[in-house]
């Protein structure tokens, strides 16, 4: 079983009655000659990682190796703890897991890249979070991991994830799609909504630059993880009410790597461009 | 790569902070560690680009330290390196180099010595994702990624070389992939990179090195 466009994936799901996540998993026991139980137990290992990730800095914030941050994903939890969080449940939990992953990472910690290094939170942080609001099961999260790791590998496939080629929409952007696709299927949606979801999410990043103060996977890109996971909710949420979208996944997969490639090279992680040419910062 | 697997979007496993400054340069280094007889005794890295320019906030250094040691992408240990090539007793230095432009960005040599004294300089990059290539060996053009089981023959530049290299592969019923010939100069050095789909077994390293032409024959992989 195999796929190489959003438009066949939907296909394979309409022919097989399957949701997207199993179509990805038999994909995988296909293409690489797995048995289902070794690609579950890899797929759990990588879950076991992100969830040790999204919340060790919770207890132990650590500064990260440029100095730039640290210490953020434990204030929004307390400011939470606090009641006065004005992002509700699901939303205030998913920016702090994601900012913790980011964390983790800046501090040369264990994080599976999701798609890259810079965007590692926005996947955990969405799909941990729902799991403490819908007591899904580790079961589920693997099913919403793999239906991510769908929509990640069609970006990788026809488009890019990577910072250098299309920007930050190619990584975080790319990242929230997977995130609300994931959370569409986990919360009932088709595989036709989750891939809508996935659509208005680029759509909506569509054109962010690419520009890590120092060159350091730190500044902004935490703060975008912790954006990725808000823009990835909004659009679980109108794709989950019915709402449709004009422009298929497949097609917005293209037109964010046209502007991606359009993006002039100061934006494209050279560091020489956007935030990273603030003066007064770090240069590193 | 043959396909794009779920585990190359949802991955690798690694300690952070940059696919390509750290755990391309934990792979680098783990390549080159293969390619010079254990234990070795001092490196020095010489950094280029951006790995020059941000190796420090990217823990590159702690990252190529590691990698050298084998520990692998996602080995916690890497944050702590230095302690441990320190209690280690190897010798260890970082140069960065902002004089050579005409590189790849992500470029590191590596110049290894080993406890007999034996010497290696290796230049590898890191070309996205945590992939990487390694491209001269020795200061001359060589390349191969370390995806494919890769025997790497340092020879003389003589007759019948490459005759003798392909039938000892063969003889192992191994079948090559990928080979490609490099050499610093006409009757010099040459260096045979053979990419193989199946594992070598290690008996023909001993086997290769037996012929008066063979300086070396090692075998290296990710």
């Amino acid at each position: 079983m195999d796929f190489t466009s959003a438009k066949e994936l939907l296909t394979l799901c309409g022919q097989h009655n399957l949701p997207i996540s199993e179509v990805m998993r038999r994909r995988e026991c296909d293409l690489a000659g797995a048995e289902p139980a070794a690609v579950e137990q890899r797929m759990r290992r990588a879950l076991a990682i992100m969830r040790e990730a999204a919340h060790q800095p919770l207890d132990n914030p650590q500064k990260s190796m440029g100095g730039l941050i640290g210490g953020e994903a434990k204030k929004l939890l307390e400011r939470r703890a606090s009641g006065l969080s004005i992002c509700g449940a699901v939303l205030s939990r998913a920016m702090t897991h994601a900012m913790a992953v980011m964390e983790v990472n800046a501090s040369m910690g264990l994080i599976v890249a999701a798609p890259t290094a810079g965007s590692a939170g926005v996947v955990p942080g969405l799909l941990l979070a729902l799991a403490e609001v819908y007591d899904f099961t580790d079961e589920q999260l693997l099913d919403g991991l793999f239906n991510a790791g769908a929509v990640g590998y069609l970006a990788m496939q026809n488009a890019t994830v990577a910072g250098a080629v299309g920007g930050c929409q190619a990584e975080v952007g790319v990242a929230a799609a997977m995130a609300a696709s994931a959370a569409v299927e986990l919360l009932g949606g088709t595989p036709a909504q989750s891939l809508d979801a996935a659509s208005t999410v680029l759509m909506n990043m569509l054109g962010l630059v690419c520009d890590p103060v120092g060159g350091l996977v730190e500044y902004p890109c935490q703060n975008r993880n912790a954006a990725g996971v808000a823009n990835a909710l909004a659009a679980a949420e109108m794709a989950l009410a019915g709402i449709k979208q004009h422009i298929p996944f497949d097609d917005m997969l293209a037109i964010m790597y046209q502007v991606g490639r359009s993006l002039p090279a100061e934006l494209r992680e050279t560091a020489r461009g956007g935030c990273a040419a603030c003066p007064g910062l770090c240069q590193n | 790569m043959s396909f794009i697997s779920v585990f190359d979007v949802l991955g690798p496993n690694m300690i952070g902070p940059s696919s390509s400054h750290t755990a391309g340069a934990v792979n680098v280094a783990r390549l080159a560690r293969q390619m010079l007889e254990p234990p070795l005794a001092r490196v020095e890295f010489t950094l280029y680009g951006s790995f020059a320019e941000t190796y420090h906030g990217h823990g590159t250094d702690r990252a190529l330290l590691g990698g050298i040691m084998g520990f692998a992408t996602d080995d916690v240990r890497i944050r702590d390196s230095f302690a441990i090539a320190d209690a280690a007793g190897l010798k260890y230095s970082f140069i960065p180099n902002f004089t050579e432009t005409d590189v790849h960005p992500n470029t590191v040599d590596i110049a290894m010595t080993n406890a007999a004294g034996k010497t290696l300089i290796v230049r590898g990059e890191s070309i996205g994702g945590g992939a990487v290539r390694m491209v001269r060996m020795n200061g001359v053009k060589i390349e191969f990624t370390g995806e494919y089981c890769s025997l790497i023959v340092v020879q003389r530049d003589i007759p019948g070389m490459v005759a003798y290299i392909t039938e000892a592969v063969s003889r192992r019923s191994v079948n090559i992939a990928f080979m490609h010939l490099f050499r610093d100069g006409k009757g010099g050095t040459a260096y045979t990179i053979v990419e193989t789909d199946e594992q070598l077994p290690p008996d023909i390293i001993q086997e290769l090195r037996a012929h008066h032409g063979v300086d070396d024959a090692i075998i290296v992989q990710a």
